[in-house]
Parts: structure tokens; C-alpha cells; sequence
């Protein structure tokens, strides 16, 4: 059995990555997600993984280096954060349109300008319509379960998708954390081989990425939209399998005492563990709070969430990213969608903070639940809140 | 393809829109494009195939009487060839079709 060891979160993932027994990596360093591609640099330089490492001059390169990796059947991982993601965003489209299954860390960091190496959600809302696998984790056990998880639900021959891990820069990156970095053995016992259907290959010769005249192009995007969909299932199955084998399970939307709740905050990401706290602290106050997580962003979890929150009368939502000239945050504006048709459903108060790697203590999130209760009792004149500035 | 495009539905698509015939593209008539046609006056012709050189859809081929005429499957009426024969054998038309 593995040991638990202390270890950097970026390092775990590095290690656990190495561990699946990646073919190819191509990345370019940006931080704060730098010490990941580094420190695999470091285990194929030392003969430690059997690995291609493609030191690339952008991460425009390293993203379209991923893709003819895959296609050629490579198991492939890069990482990524902040301006390196958006260089890529042209070929993350391709990714997924072409279901190339690269498994991708991003280290969330703010969008220049003004420059900021430091956490928040911007980088990776920009690339929400992308069509990958999205999941956020809170902590470093989570981001090594969930990058051996994303090999399994990529590689999956009823998903073919690239996913995305999504863990806070600095925040979780940075953080050594007492970690479960499971054996090789265990991981293989797990992670069975990567087989692309269709690999390139002259025995077999296949035409990939074409053009799609408007007669096609409408089906061929229809068929990505369902298998993105479908592929919830498969989701949800990986993540059973992995608990029954390493003890420890995942859902799309977790939730925190909210049994009997009046008040729920939803959070997504490494937040959420201080968000815990908070909860906790207003609990021993009496107040019937509770706390919503989204872990799997995309595809997007509606039937969790209605469920999650039904009966609750006021929901804040607390977003690390603003969708500038239009309704605050993104994660408020999808929970909205998702309930505004529903006959019952609670208020929606919109939260925006911890951009650019302001911290929100305890105490800010405790702030947050009760200013969030009196807005749903007495009305804002805003779209939504932003916490922490200052007037 | 083995139907025509518009009866593909979804379900058709191949995993990641993969084309598993290479080469296909040859069906695909690109003759329709075409707003003009070449004509040709093969008197003045000296079979130098400089029009097939130049042809960027390489649909120029011999006839039998070694004559070098496009393809109208795939003959997009660019009027490359027309511009580039040194002897002004083709005269580009408009297509009536």
C-alpha cells in the first residue's frame, strides 16, 4: 500500500502522472503551474519515466504537440495556467472536436492585465465552451485521484475526450499537503492501457481534422455535444470505481452539511475547504447553513444540482472570476439557468472575490453567507456582489 | 462517401469527424464552384502543358489526341490556365450550366 507522504501539490501531480505511465509530454512552463512540467522534465531526464518530453517553444505548440501524440496513441499530459491556457485556446477546440483524449492540469491563475502570476478562475472560464472533461479539486489528495481519474474517463472508448483538472494556483499548487501518491501497481490495476480506436498509422491510413462543409458541419457538432453529455455516465462510474479500489469518492456535486439548510454557499475549487470552515463556525452559531461544491463543471451537472439545493430558499454563489459588462460571475449565471425553470427553486445571490489570489479567510466566507442572507431578505441594486473591495 | 452528404445524420459521423477513406476528397465536386469555363481553340495549340503545370486543382489531363483539357468534375473556372497559356488557346466563358 502507498504511503501517505508530505509533498507539494504540484509535485504529487507530476508524480502521479509519471506514475500512469505517460507516453509524451509536451508543456511549456508558466507559472504557477511551472514545478508540475518541471519536475517531469526532471523524472525522464533521470531515466525515472520512459517518456517523450517535448520542450516546445508555446503552449500553442504544446497543445497541438498533445494532439498528434494522441493521435498517434500516446498517452499524453501537459500543464498549463492563466496566459498559457488562453495561448492554447484555439487547439483545446480541436482537442475535443477531434476526441484526442490529452489529460491537462491547470494551475487557475488570473488573466493579464495588469499582470498577475496569482490565483483566480479566469483563465479556465474563457475556456469553458472548449467541449472537455472540467473538473475542480480543493485539495492535493483530490488532484492526484482525479489526474489518475482523467486518464481512465479520457482514454474511455465511449468518451474520447480531453480533460481538465482544475487546481487553484498557489493556493493548491504551491501547498505541500500530507498526500496518498497510490503505487504504480495499484494505478495499472486501475488504469488499464491507453488503445485509440484510430490511431495514425500507414498500415491503416485515416484522414484527421478535415474541413466540414455546412451540410455536415451542424451533425458533426451535435455528435460532440452528445458524447460530451453522454459521457456523464461514464463519469460517474470512474469515479465509483476508483472509491471501491482506493477508498476514496468523488461527485460531481458534493455537498456540506446541508441537511435542514436555509442558506447554501456554493463554491467551486480549493475555497472550498476554507468554505467548510465557515460553514462549520455558523453552524455553532445556530444558523442553518450549508455548504454546495461543483466538481464537475463540465459536462455540467443539472440534476445534482436541482437536487442539491431543492428546498433551500437563498443560495450564494461564490465565483473567482467576472464576466465583465454581463451578469458577475459565471458559475451564478449557469446555477441560475439551471433552476430558473424549475417551479421551486431559491434565490440566487451572486458573490465575486479572491481574484488574483486575494485570500477569503473563515471569517470573509462567514461575511459572505450573512450579507448574502440579508440581500435575499431586503434586495441589492446589483447584479451581483463584489466582496473585498475597497470603496 | 457512400451516400450523398445531405442524407448523413449525426449518428454517421465517425468518432472526432476521422475520414476512414483517405483520399476522398476526389469525390467532391468542386466543379460546381465554377462561374466560367474554358474554352479551347486547339489550332493554336502546341501541347506544351504549361496549363496543366499550373491547373491548382490539377484536373488537366491529355485527351487522346494529346490535347490538354480540364476535368469539369472538378474544374473550378479560376482561369489560371486561361492566363497562363503563352499561345492564348483558352478563352474562359461564362457557365451557363
Amino acid at each position: 500500500m502507498a504511503k501517505r507522504v508530505g509533498i507539494e501539490t504540484s509535485l504529487a501531480v507530476s508524480e502521479v502522472a509519471a506514475a500512469c505511465d505517460v507516453d509524451v509530454v509536451a508543456a511549456y512552463p508558466i507559472t504557477p503551474q511551472t514545478h508540475i512540467v518541471e519536475h517531469l522534465a526532471d523524472l525522464v531526464a533521470n531515466g525515472e519515466l520512459d517518456a517523450e518530453y517535448i520542450p516546445v517553444e508555446s503552449e500553442h505548440s504544446a497543445m497541438s504537440a498533445c494532439l498528434g501524440s494522441v493521435a498517434a496513441g500516446a498517452r499524453t499530459f501537459t500543464a498549463t495556467a492563466g496566459q498559457g491556457l488562453e495561448l492554447m485556446h484555439e487547439v483545446l477546440f480541436v482537442a475535443s472536436a477531434m476526441r484526442l483524449p490529452v489529460i491537462m492540469a491547470v494551475a487557475n491563475r488570473a488573466v493579464s492585465s495588469p499582470l498577475s502570476v496569482w490565483g483566480d478562475h479566469s483563465d479556465v472560464m474563457a475556456a469553458r465552451d472548449v467541449g472537455w472533461i472540467q473538473i475542480f479539486v480543493e485539495n492535493g489528495q483530490e488532484a492526484v485521484d482525479n489526474t489518475i481519474c482523467a486518464f481512465k474517463m479520457g482514454e474511455d472508448h465511449n468518451v474520447l475526450l480531453p480533460v481538465m483538472v482544475n487546481l487553484d494556483g498557489f493556493h493548491l499548487s504551491h501547498m505541500i499537503e500530507p498526500i496518498i501518491i497510490p503505487e504504480k501497481e495499484e494505478i495499472r490495476r486501475f488504469l488499464p492501457p491507453f488503445d485509440y480506436p484510430l490511431p495514425l498509422h500507414p498500415d491503416k491510413p485515416v484522414a484527421m481534422g478535415d474541413f466540414a462543409p455546412p451540410v455536415i458541419f451542424t451533425e458533426a457538432k451535435w455528435a460532440q455535444e452528445v458524447n460530451l453529455q453522454k459521457s456523464y455516465d461514464t463519469i460517474l462510474r470512474i469515479w465509483k470505481e476508483f472509491g471501491d479500489q482506493f477508498g476514496r469518492y468523488y461527485k460531481p456535486v458534493e455537498e456540506y452539511c446541508t441537511e435542514g439548510a436555509d442558506t447554501l454557499l456554493l463554491t467551486m475549487g480549493s475555497f472550498s475547504e476554507t468554505a467548510m470552515t465557515a460553514v462549520d463556525s455558523l453552524r455553532e452559531k445556530g444558523k442553518k447553513v450549508g455548504l454546495i461544491r461543483i466538481r464537475l463543471w463540465r459536462p455540467f451537472p443539472f440534476e445534482e444540482l436541482r437536487k442539491a439545493v431543492d428546498g433551500t430558499k437563498t443560495l450564494i454563489v461564490f465565483d473567482r472570476a467576472i464576466s465583465t459588462g454581463g451578469p458577475g460571475g459565471p458559475v451564478a449565471s449557469e446555477v441560475k439557468a439551471a433552476l430558473y425553470n424549475l417551479p421551486r427553486k431559491p434565490l440566487v445571490v451572486g458573490f465575486v472575490g479572491g481574484l488574483g489570489g486575494r485570500d477569503v479567510t473563515r471569517e470573509g466566507f462567514e461575511e459572505i453567507i450573512l450579507q448574502g442572507e440579508e440581500i435575499a431578505r431586503n434586495g441589492s441594486p446589483n447584479e451581483y456582489e463584489i466582496y473585498g473591495v475597497r470603496e | 462517401m457512400v451516400k450523398p452528404e445531405n442524407e448523413f445524420t449525426w449518428h454517421d459521423i465517425e468518432t472526432g469527424t476521422i475520414v476512414t477513406t483517405p483520399g476522398n476528397a476526389s469525390q467532391y465536386r468542386t466543379g460546381d464552384w465554377r462561374s466560367q469555363r474554358p474554352e479551347y481553340t486547339f489550332e493554336r495549340c502546341i501541347k506544351c502543358g504549361i496549363c496543366a503545370i499550373y491547373c491548382p486543382e490539377g484536373c488537366i489531363n491529355q485527351n487522346e489526341q494529346g490535347y490538354f483539357v480540364a476535368d469539369m468534375y472538378y474544374c473550378k473556372g479560376c482561369g489560371i490556365c486561361a492566363t497562363e497559356c503563352p499561345l492564348y488557346v483558352i478563352n474562359m466563358v461564362e457557365e451557363v450550366e
